[in-house]
C-alpha cells in the first residue's frame, strides 16, 4: 500500500459478493414471477383449450345442454363493451393528460385535482358500478345497456388512462417544444405535430394497461345489474349484454366438472383477445415508428 | 413595417459592407457607434425577472441590421435571457416577469397587439443543443413553412435552405432518411437551414456550437459569417475567441447589466469598461 490509499479500506471482495448475491435474489424474484404466470396459463390452457373450438364461440350458453353450451352472448357483449370503452376512454383521457400537462395553470387547485386523479386509480372498482348505477343505469335512464356498462368502465379506466398519459406527455423532451415554437408554430400545432407523437408510444402502453383491466372486471358490471346468463347478442350499443367475466364466474358457480372446463374455455378466448390488443397496440407503435 | 418575406429576398449587401471597418468614434466616444441607425430590435430598460430574481437589469440596446452581434458574459450573467426575451420564447417560463420595452421595428413585442407566433416567423431561433425533430430531414426543414402557410414550391424551398445552411451537398441524397441520423454539427446546419426556410429576418442563436467540435464549430462560423448578408444574428457566445471572430459588435454583460456594447474590434482591443477589459483577458469568468 502506497502513501495515497492511506485511509482507503476499499473491500472489494465484499463489495462485489454482495453485487453477486443481489443478481441471484433478483433473478429468484424474476423466476418465481415466470414460473407462477407459467403455472397458472398451463393449468388454464391444458382444461380449457380442448373446449374452444367454433362451436364454442358461436354457441349461446345452455343450462340444458352445458356440452353444447358456448360464449356467443358474453363475447359478442365484451367486444362491444372493449369498442365503446375504447372510443370514450381514450379521448377523454389523453385530452385531460394534455390540459394538465400543456394548458392548466401550476395553482393549488391543480395539484389537488392531481392528486384526486392519482387516488382515484386506486379506487376499487365495485365503487365505480355504484356510480355507474347511480349516474347511468338510473339517472341517464341508459339501464343495462352496453352505454351504461362502457361508460362505467371509461370511468374506471379514465384515471390510470391519465395518468399514464401525463407520463408520457412529460417524458418528451422540452427541446422539441422549443424548436417547434421557434418555427412560429402555436401550441395546437406544436403539440398535435410534435408533442403527441412522441408521447404516443407511452400513451398505447398505458391504454392497453387500462383496457386489458377493464375487460377483466366483472365486480362493477355486476353491481350494474349486467345478467350473468343471456341468451341474446347486443345489436346496438342500446341493447342488454353480458360479458366474458360475468359468464366465466356463472360457470365456476356451478357444480358439475363440465362448468369448469368450460369456464376455463372462456379465460382462454379472454386471453386471446388480450393477446391481440397487445399486439394490435405493438403493430401501431411499429407502422407509427416506420411514418415518422 | 416593409414585408419583404413573401418573396425570396434579393441579393443586397449590407449597406456598410464596403466601408469594412465601423466608422471612427466621435468626440462623444463609444456612444456613436453603441447607437447603430434603424436597428432591427432595439431594447429599452428591459427588466427581466424570474420570481424575485432579476436576470436582466435595465438593459437598453440596438441591434444592428444585417450584422453579428455577439452577446458575450460569464455564466448567469443573463445573456440567454436577454436573447429570448428578443421571440418571446420567454413566454414559457413560469413565473417571469418583463418591465421595459423590446421594439422589433418600432412595434413593441411585448403589448398585448403583438402576437408571438407571429413574431417568431420573422425572429427565429437556432438552440445551444441541435434539436432537429425526430423526423426526416425534408420534414424538418419543411414543416415550418408548412405551418405557416407557404404557398410556393416547398421542394425548391427546402433545397435552397439547405444550400443556404451549406448542408445540400452532404444531404442532398438521404432527403427523406432520419435527422437523428446526422452528426450533431450537421443537425446543428439543419436546425439553421430550418430557421432560415422561413425566411426570417433575425436569427437568434443561443450558444450554437458549444455542442460541437471545432471543425463543426468552424463550419458554423462561416456560415454565420455568409447569414449575415441577408440576415441580422444575435449570437450568445461563452467562447471570446468566437464572439471576435464572426461578430461585428459585441455586448458585454455582467451580473444581469449591460456593461458595454461597441463593435466588435473596440471592446476586444480598447474597452471603455475596466471589467470588460478583465473578462476579455482572463482575469474573471
Amino acid at each position: 500500500m502506497n502513501s495515497f490509499e492511506a485511509g482507503f479500506h476499499p473491500r472489494l471482495g465484499f463489495r462485489r459478493a454482495i453485487g453477486r448475491a443481489f443478481t441471484v435474489l433478483c433473478a429468484a424474484f424474476g423466476l418465481a414471477a415466470v414460473a407462477c404466470l407459467s403455472v397458472l396459463l398451463w393449468r388454464i390452457f391444458s382444461a380449457g383449450l380442448p373446449y374452444v373450438s367454433g362451436a364454442f364461440l358461436t354457441h349461446f350458453p345452455s343450462d340444458r345442454a352445458p356440452e353444447l353450451s358456448g360464449i356467443r352472448s358474453s363475447l359478442w357483449g365484451t367486444l362491444w363493451l372493449i369498442l365503446l370503452t375504447t372510443l370514450f376512454s381514450i379521448p377523454l383521457g389523453v385530452g385531460a393528460a394534455l390540459y394538465l400537462e400543456e394548458y392548466a395553470p401550476r395553482t393549488r387547485t391543480m395539484r389537488m385535482i392531481q392528486l384526486n386523479i392519482a387516488n382515484l386509480a386506486g379506487v376499487p372498482s365495485i365503487v365505480y358500478g355504484m356510480l355507474g348505477l347511480a349516474l347511468f343505469v338510473r339517472g341517464m335512464q341508459l339501464g343495462r345497456s352496453v352505454w351504461a356498462g362502457a361508460l362505467t368502465l371509461s370511468l374506471l379506466v379514465l384515471p390510470v388512462i391519465i395518468i399514464a398519459a401525463r407520463e408520457a406527455i412529460t417524458a418528451v423532451p422540452d427541446s422539441i417544444r422549443q424548436a417547434s415554437f421557434g418555427l412560429g408554430a402555436t401550441r395546437w400545432q406544436t403539440l398535435w405535430h410534435h408533442v403527441l407523437p412522441a408521447a404516443l408510444p407511452g400513451i398505447m402502453t398505458g391504454v392497453i394497461l387500462a383496457l386489458s383491466r377493464a375487460i377483466g372486471e366483472a365486480a362493477p358490471l355486476i353491481v350494474l345489474g349486467i345478467p350473468i346468463f343471456l341468451q341474446s347478442v347486443p345489436r346496438g350499443p342500446g341493447d342488454e349484454f353480458t360479458a366474458m367475466p360475468l359468464q366465466i364466474y356463472h360457470w365456476t358457480e356451478q357444480p358439475a366438472d363440465i362448468y369448469r372446463s368450460l369456464a376455463a374455455g372462456g379465460i382462454v378466448v379472454l386471453l386471446g383477445i388480450l393477446f391481440s390488443m397487445n399486439a394490435a397496440a405493438v403493430a401501431i407503435r411499429t407502422w407509427h415508428q416506420k411514418h415518422k | 413595417m416593409v414585408n419583404t418575406l413573401t418573396t425570396p429576398r434579393p441579393f443586397v449587401p449590407p449597406p456598410h459592407a464596403s466601408s469594412g471597418d465601423h466608422p471612427a468614434q466621435d468626440a462623444a466616444g463609444r456612444h456613436a457607434e453603441a447607437a447603430p441607425r434603424d436597428p432591427v430590435i432595439r431594447t429599452e430598460n428591459l427588466t427581466i425577472r424570474y420570481g424575485s430574481y432579476e436576470a436582466v437589469k435595465n438593459i437598453s440596446v440596438a441591434i444592428a441590421t444585417r450584422r453579428v452581434t455577439a452577446i458575450i458574459g460569464p455564466s448567469g450573467c443573463g445573456k440567454s435571457t436577454l436573447l429570448r426575451a428578443m421571440n418571446r420564447m420567454n413566454d414559457f417560463v413560469r413565473g417571469m416577469k418583463v418591465s421595459g420595452r423590446i421594439y422589433y421595428h418600432g412595434q413593441d413585442i411585448y403589448d398585448p397587439s403583438c402576437d408571438a407566433v407571429a413574431l417568431r416567423r420573422k425572429v427565429g431561433m437556432v438552440f445551444q443543443k441541435p434539436n432537429p425533430f425526430p423526423k426526416s430531414i425534408f420534414k424538418n426543414v419543411a414543416w415550418g413553412p408548412t405551418i405557416n402557410g407557404y404557398r410556393g414550391n416547398l421542394a425548391e424551398l427546402v433545397e435552397e435552405s439547405l444550400r443556404h445552411a451549406a448542408l445540400w451537398d452532404e444531404v442532398k441524397d438521404k432527403l427523406h432518411q432520419s435527422a437523428l441520423a446526422l452528426s450533431g454539427g450537421q443537425q446543428q446546419r439543419l436546425c439553421i437551414a430550418r430557421a432560415i426556410a422561413l425566411q426570417p429576418e433575425v436569427l437568434l442563436m443561443d450558444e450554437p456550437c458549444s455542442a460541437l467540435d471545432p471543425i463543426a464549430t468552424q463550419r458554423i462560423e462561416d456560415l454565420i459569417d455568409q447569414l449575415k448578408q441577408d440576415y441580422t444574428v444575435v449570437l450568445v457566445t461563452h467562447n471570446m475567441q468566437q464572439a471576435a471572430r464572426v461578430s461585428d459588435r459585441t455586448a458585454f454583460l455582467y451580473m444581469g447589466e449591460l456593461v458595454e456594447v461597441d463593435a466588435t474590434n473596440t471592446i476586444f482591443t480598447t474597452p471603455h469598461n475596466p471589467r470588460t477589459q478583465d473578462y476579455i483577458t482572463g482575469r474573471f469568468g
